[in-house]
């Protein structure tokens, strides 16, 4: 059987698994953004307070992501719990380095300058310093994305969800006639996956990056 | 020039009827001092001073002598270690800062415009804070960009940076008076704009203040800006220690000591010139004729006239050429080729210098005074330039004598209080 005929004859467990696949990463995304933004915005008017979080985030990022997933088996379990709470986890560098190297180059003369002009904490926050950091923010989400990508793939081991099912059930098949296949559509399926997300963000930046910032 | 001060006596009306003539407010500042922590030295030390209602008030000194701070003690973007701040005789010091600020508008150098935001959304920031209704808002915004004379309908929608540094200035400004504070803070508004533009926006913000009236602030490091904006000047020496608070022809008649005078500068009376427009001096009438005229009667003219030259003004009365006795007859009596061209000419809102500097530069020594749409209304000479300048320095003597009394008794009281503060200090140590 070629690669298209296994395509054709699997498509609708292909397209499941790339459906969860990629709402895995979406959702696991939204949680990082939420809690990565947060942090930074917490952290970043401290010297020490930024280069914890920025130290902590990136610390996680060096454990093997097979072994996270096999560590966090014996405490949240098999399936999504696992495979959700990595993602988040890895998800939460680029994002937080980000919001908080974008937040504190907003130009402190600005800051002054919505100060003077009677707004108070959160609406400076909200509508002069966020939108302003909003540009490297979303770079932090964009590199975030494209890594959770390849990582959601190992939360099968963990028997979660996603295409990297098909990667593990053609490893584990070595020699047979669908090997190959089950291997090749899984990886593909990840890389277009990843390119659709990438599109969407540009689309996204387009959308809410104001004109009078966008470079 | 006069017609821009016609339209803005007349939105004047307008406007002092719509807004109840919201104008300026008392500002005074009681004993402020700023001390930074691990800093022995305060960085702004004992600074009172009384600001009236309108007035134009501009700090002035080297940098670093806490000009700045002492500006923004007053909207307590820097809170001030001690000391008390009122405004209409409010005491402002211990409310709420957000609450302070919206009262009063603030400006910054290089125009200090949030990037992501048009025009319009920048200059609609503070009413929308204070909760105005959308439609009022909008009529503000457009307003207010007429006020600093930018085209509503051009620049409404456009980002910062699709401005000029000097049109960003303006919108800083329309934002910063936007929600019809009664005091608005300046600080070194001009100073990131090219010499020729900042002149532009100088002669705007006059023009303005002539309208609205508000309590201004200015801090400037330059000193020939303070005499041109400031109806009083704060000269400032390090921690804020005010050497000289006057009017600007005081202080440059009559500088309080060796630091003000080196601050002035070179060349305080014709820095003086400044300070006074051709329509304060005597302006001489002088014999003239039109081209319409017959020939006949330019003779005539020229004959009976005493001088030896007369003016000639085009059909819209406006001058034209200056014709001397042997003109007509060397160009055989053709009035296109007689004379010598009017090069320039004054209006009477020109300051004293500018006028010198046209009667310097012409080679007789005269210059045609013009009133509205450049019609001929009078001349100054050399002779009446002189005249006038040395009146002008002699009342300024006169008034500076007067004048050197109440100083030095304000200076006696001031170091006295500040032993005494000394001596406190040392006490409880």
């Amino acid at each position: 059987m070629n690669f298209w005929d296994f395509l054709g004859s699997r498509h609708q467990q292909l397209l499941a698994d790339a459906y969860q696949h990629a709402s895995a990463v979406f959702q696991c995304m939204v949680v990082a953004t939420l809690i990565g933004v947060l942090i930074g915005v917490l952290t970043y008017r401290s010297d020490w307070a930024g280069n914890l979080a920025t130290l902590t985030t990136s610390t996680i990022l060096t454990i093997p992501s097979l072994a996270m997933i096999g560590l966090l088996i014996p405490i949240v379990g098999l399936g999504v719990p696992p495979t959700v709470t990595a993602l988040t986890l890895y998800g939460l560098l680029p994002i937080v380095r980000n919001s908080i190297v974008g937040l504190r180059g907003v130009d402190p003369a600005l800051v002054d300058a919505a100060k003077g002009i009677g707004m108070s904490r959160p609406a400076r926050l909200l509508q002069v310093e966020l939108p302003l950091a909003w540009p490297p923010i979303l770079t932090g989400i964009r590199v975030s994305t494209q890594m959770l990508m390849g990582i959601a793939a190992i939360a099968a081991y963990a028997s979660g969800p996603g295409l990297g099912n098909e990667i593990f059930r053609g490893i584990a098949s070595l020699g047979s006639k669908n090997a190959l296949n089950q291997v090749l559509a899984g990886t593909l399926g990840i890389i277009v996956l990843a390119l659709l997300f990438d599109a969407a963000y540009v689309l996204l930046g387009r959308l809410t990056i104001p004109r009078g910032i966008r470079v | 020039m006069s017609e821009t001060s016609v339209s803005g006596s007349v939105s004047d009306d307008g406007r002092g009827e719509a807004s109840g003539g919201a104008t300026g407010a008392t500002i005074e500042l009681e004993a402020l001092t700023k001390r930074y922590p691990g800093n022995p030295q305060p960085a702004v030390e004992n600074v009172s001073m009384e600001i009236k209602a309108g007035e134009t008030v501009v700090f002035v000194g080297p940098s670093g002598c806490g000009k700045s701070t002492t500006l923004k003690m007053i909207n307590r973007l820097i809170e001030p270690s001690g000391g008390r701040i009122r405004i209409n005789g409010e005491d402002v010091t211990d409310i709420d800062p957000v609450k302070l600020r919206r009262k009063v508008g603030y400006a910054i150098q290089s125009s200090g415009l949030f990037p992501h935001m048009t025009v319009a959304q920048n200059i609609a920031l503070v009413p929308r804070m204070t909760g105005w209704s959308k439609s009022r808002i909008r009529a503000r915004v457009e307003e207010m960009l007429d006020l600093v004379g930018l085209d509503a309908g051009e620049f409404h929608g456009r980002y910062p940076r699709q401005l000029s540094g000097g049109q960003q200035q303006r919108v800083g400004v329309a934002r910063a008076l936007a929600a019809d504070p009664p005091v608005l803070l300046m600080d070194e508004p001009f100073g990131a704009v090219d010499p020729i533009t900042r002149d532009h926006l100088q002669d705007e913000l006059i023009r303005l203040q002539r309208e609205l009236h508000k309590t201004i602030v200015f801090v400037t490091h330059d000193f020939d800006e303070a005499i041109k904006i400031g109806d009083r000047i704060a000269v400032l020496r390090e921690r804020s220690h005010i050497a000289q608070f006057d009017t600007p022809e005081a202080i440059l008649t009559n500088p309080a000591d060796d630091f003000v005078s080196g601050f002035v500068g070179a060349g305080a009376a014709l820095k003086r010139l400044n300070l006074t427009r051709v329509r304060d001096v005597g302006i001489t009438d002088y014999p003239t004729v039109t081209v319409e005229d017959p020939l006949q009667h330019i003779f005539a003219r020229l004959r009976e006239s005493g001088t030896n030259e007369i003016l000639l003004l085009d059909r819209r009365g406006r001058p034209y050429k200056w014709l001397r006795r042997g003109d007509l007859m060397r160009a055989k009596g053709s009035l296109a080729r007689a004379g010598t061209l009017v090069h320039d000419t004054v209006t009477r809102d020109a300051t004293l210098r500018d006028a010198l500097e046209a009667v310097l530069t012409d080679n007789a020594g005269r210059v045609a005074v013009t009133g509205r749409r450049g019609t001929y209304e009078g001349v100054v000479d050399m002779e009446t330039l002189m005249n006038s300048v040395q009146e002008l320095l002699e009342a300024d003597r006169l008034d500076a004598l007067e004048h050197q009394h109440d100083l030095e008794e304000t200076r006696a009281t001031q170091t006295h209080t500040e032993q005494e503060g000394f001596g406190g200090v040392g006490g409880r140590a």
